[in-house]
């Protein structure tokens, strides 16, 4: 493992060319299979947003399309959650995963017909679990409610995959790892036995009761730490350097990051229990691992602020820096808020309230989902030889996403706060906390309102460069006004000539 | 070529690591937990069967867990017991027939580890499950009608024997009466049979 930045300043004009040609050869191998993954990924994320949507205005309404089982909160609720993790996050890791993978390890994408096919019957398990939801058939495991006779549907194209994910790494053309490359593989490995660990506990009865809702929390808690957030952290260690040409500030800042983000994320999932009918070893052992945290979460933001210092600039006119800016500062933020959260003292008040819900909204829209947004805005030109048709689309999508997540943020972590100290006072009737509630819970459906433009606007752009497939280069779209337009085009060309590549 | 080995054995031990201390290891702490015999020689925790098992199955396909815990937290730890949650913290002999577990993380509800003590009426049950603003005005939590069978004026002459009567106050078209379906009465049957108030001595320290 040695360190190296994405970008290769310095290169005779043949290598470059040979450079490029292998870039084109290698994104012609993986553009129908990773469009597909992403394509799909766009589609649960609108349907994700909109059972989130429904669910939201069901907590300050409860008539809105009551008395229907099918719809009723504790389903609706459910489905927004598995779709959002598996249908959304599920399918855009897999396609980061696939993409990054090929293009750092330089070989073209093996299996692309097997890989296709896990696509298809991936988004065929998604939606049959989310119709046995709807239906009344939840395992009743919070996190893992996809009962155990769609769980084929996902597990095998999972295995694809990561079968795929390793056949590049044996073969791969670099000597080098590249530190994404530690997280990829991390993630396949992780994943699948997080999901046999936890479904034989839980869904295939290996344990009951209190032994049950550990494995359960041992594993919540890990399919955003030991999924999620590596998928997301490979991205954004990818796409930085990428974008502003310069290699990731230190190497050995990326080792202790890994390696302290693997030792401590996957014992911290105790804390969802805290308080709770459990041996105190257990919850302890959770807050440790949380507070260790501290040690990754520092130092992966030091080595990311510390590469993009400098260039913020860049900021301006790139929607890739953008969304991965984003991305990786609302990484810092929401590991801090977690880490905090852990604690006896802070559960007490805003465990079992809102503050959690909030704290899930930072992580996933804040972190995670920008920065696969980022990717695609990065990838997605390449793959498809075309660029973006709307700047102004981006940029909408960009500041709903960003203004939409602060605004959930605020409105559920203020309400959760609120509501902790409050059932803490026993004198407090229960309904009337209830009723402190609703303007909250109203403004955090305008909230996803607001998410949800956004996520219309990208799967408008998304859709018209799936549909004008095959049209020429035009330039990158960037964010630009027409006075800097002159100063920009020539940034761009400058870029392009270092990178061989065009911009976004 | 050595260091991928060495990233692999890391990964891996990892993860290794978190199974056996939060999945094995608490399996083993709990597995010899066995329920205690009460004075009057029944045992308790007692396991779910008949129509209270089904009604836990109601509970899991309705969702509850996305808004009610069934966890009651030390005294002095949140306020619990003080709001008649319970009248001790639970334990996890509490839980030892529970498959799947239903422990919950949120109470946009209260509590229901010992809603079968807090309310012991059928009644109260149907009605606050019929609409919950009978019973709770100012409730977010749906209606679940449709575990109901409703009834009119016309049906007086032949009602059955559990039908229970709507407040006078409320009107929702003609319907006076309801009587919980099968369903209904399953998971009436489970909520009234939720209770943790024997004291086990574990949970008195």
């Amino acid at each position: 493992m040695t360190d190296t930045s994405a970008t290769t300043p310095t290169l005779e004009v043949s290598q470059l060319e040979d450079e490029v040609r292998s870039r084109i050869e290698v994104d012609d191998s993986s553009r129908l299979v990773v469009s597909v993954f992403w394509a799909s990924s766009l589609f649960w994320l609108t349907v994700a947003t909109f059972a989130g949507l429904i669910s939201s205005i069901k907590l300050h309404s409860p008539g809105f399309l009551g008395g229907i089982e099918w719809l009723t909160f504790g389903r609706i609720r459910p489905v927004h959650w598995d779709v959002a993790i598996y249908g959304f996050g599920g399918t855009a890791a897999s396609g980061t995963l696939l993409w990054l993978q090929a293009r750092l390890c330089q070989v073209r994408l093996p299996f692309p017909k097997l890989l296709l096919a896990a696509g298809i019957v991936f988004n065929l398990g998604i939606a049959a679990g989310t119709v046995a939801i709807l239906m009344g058939h939840s395992t009743g495991i919070e996190a893992l409610e996809f009962p155990v006779y769609v769980m084929p549907l996902l597990v095998l194209p999972y295995v694809a995959i990561v079968v795929a994910n390793f056949t590049m790494y044996v073969r791969k053309r670099s000597s080098h790892t590249y530190v994404s490359q530690w997280y990829l593989m991390a993630v396949t490995v992780w994943f699948p036995i997080l999901v046999i660990a936890a479904e034989a506990c839980t869904n295939f009865g290996a344990v009951d009761g209190v032994a049950q809702a550990i494995a359960n929390w041992w594993y919540g808690h890990n399919v955003v730490g030991l999924f999620a957030t590596p998928t997301g952290i490979a991205a954004a260690y990818y796409l930085i350097p990428k974008v502003i040409g310069k290699p990731i500030h230190s190497y050995h800042l990326s080792l202790l990051g890994f390696w302290s983000n693997a030792i401590f994320y996957n014992w911290a999932g105790t804390h969802h229990l805290t308080g709770g009918p459990l041996p105190a070893w257990t919850i302890t052992v959770g807050v440790v691992g949380s507070m260790m945290m501290f040690i990754p979460v520092i130092t992966i933001g030091i080595n990311h602020h510390m590469t993009m210092l400098g260039n913020f600039h860049l900021l301006r006119t790139s929607p890739t820096l953008r969304f991965a800016v984003m991305g990786s500062m609302m990484y810092t933020v929401s590991s801090f808020q977690g880490s905090l959260e852990a604690l006896r003292s802070h559960q007490e008040i805003t465990h079992f309230t809102h503050y959690t819900i909030g704290h899930v909204h930072l992580g996933m829209y804040g972190f995670f989902a920008p920065l696969m947004f980022a990717m695609m805005y990065y990838a997605m030109p390449r793959l498809m030889r075309q660029e973006w048709s709307s700047a102004r689309l981006i940029k909408i999508h960009f500041w709903c996403t960003l203004v939409g997540t602060f605004l959930y943020g605020y409105a559920m972590c203020t309400a959760g706060v609120k509501e902790g100290l409050m059932m803490k006072d026993a004198s407090i009737p229960f309904l009337k906390i209830v009723g402190m509630t609703i303007p909250y819970l109203w403004l955090r459906t305008f909230a996803g309102l607001i998410l949800f433009t956004g996520t219309v606007a990208f799967l408008i752009n998304f859709g018209r460069m799936l549909a004008r497939h095959r049209v020429k280069f035009a330039d990158a779209t960037l964010f630009t006004s027409q006075r800097s337009w002159g100063l920009m085009m020539a940034q761009d060309r400058a870029l392009r000539t270092a990178d061989g590549e065009p911009g976004t | 070529m050595n260091r991928t080995i060495l990233l692999a054995l890391g990964i891996t031990l990892t993860i290794a690591a978190s199974v056996t201390g939060l999945v094995i290891i608490p399996n083993w702490q709990f597995q010899g937990l066995k329920p205690v015999v009460k004075s009057t020689g029944l045992q308790y925790p007692e396991q779910w069967f008949g129509e209270a098992h089904s009604g836990r199955g109601i509970y899991i396909n309705q969702g509850c867990i996305y808004c009610h815990t069934q966890q009651v937290r030390e005294k002095n730890y949140g306020g619990d017991i003080r709001r008649g949650w319970g009248t001790r913290r639970s334990v996890p002999r509490d839980y030892i027939f529970d498959r799947p577990h239903q422990l919950g993380t949120m109470r946009t509800g209260p509590d229901l580890a010992s809603i079968g003590a807090r309310q012991p009426s059928t009644d109260w049950h149907a009605l606050h499950l019929y609409d919950p603003q009978i019973t709770s005005p100012g409730s977010v939590m749906p209606r679940f009608n449709y575990l109901f069978r409703e009834l009119t004026d016309s049906d007086v002459n032949r009602l059955p024997a559990n039908a229970i009567k709507l407040p006078d106050n409320y009107a929702r078209g003609n319907i006076r009466f309801i009587v919980p379906n099968e369903r209904g009465t399953q998971l009436i049957t489970y909520l009234k049979r939720l209770n943790q108030s024997f004291p086990l001595p574990e949970a008195q320290q």
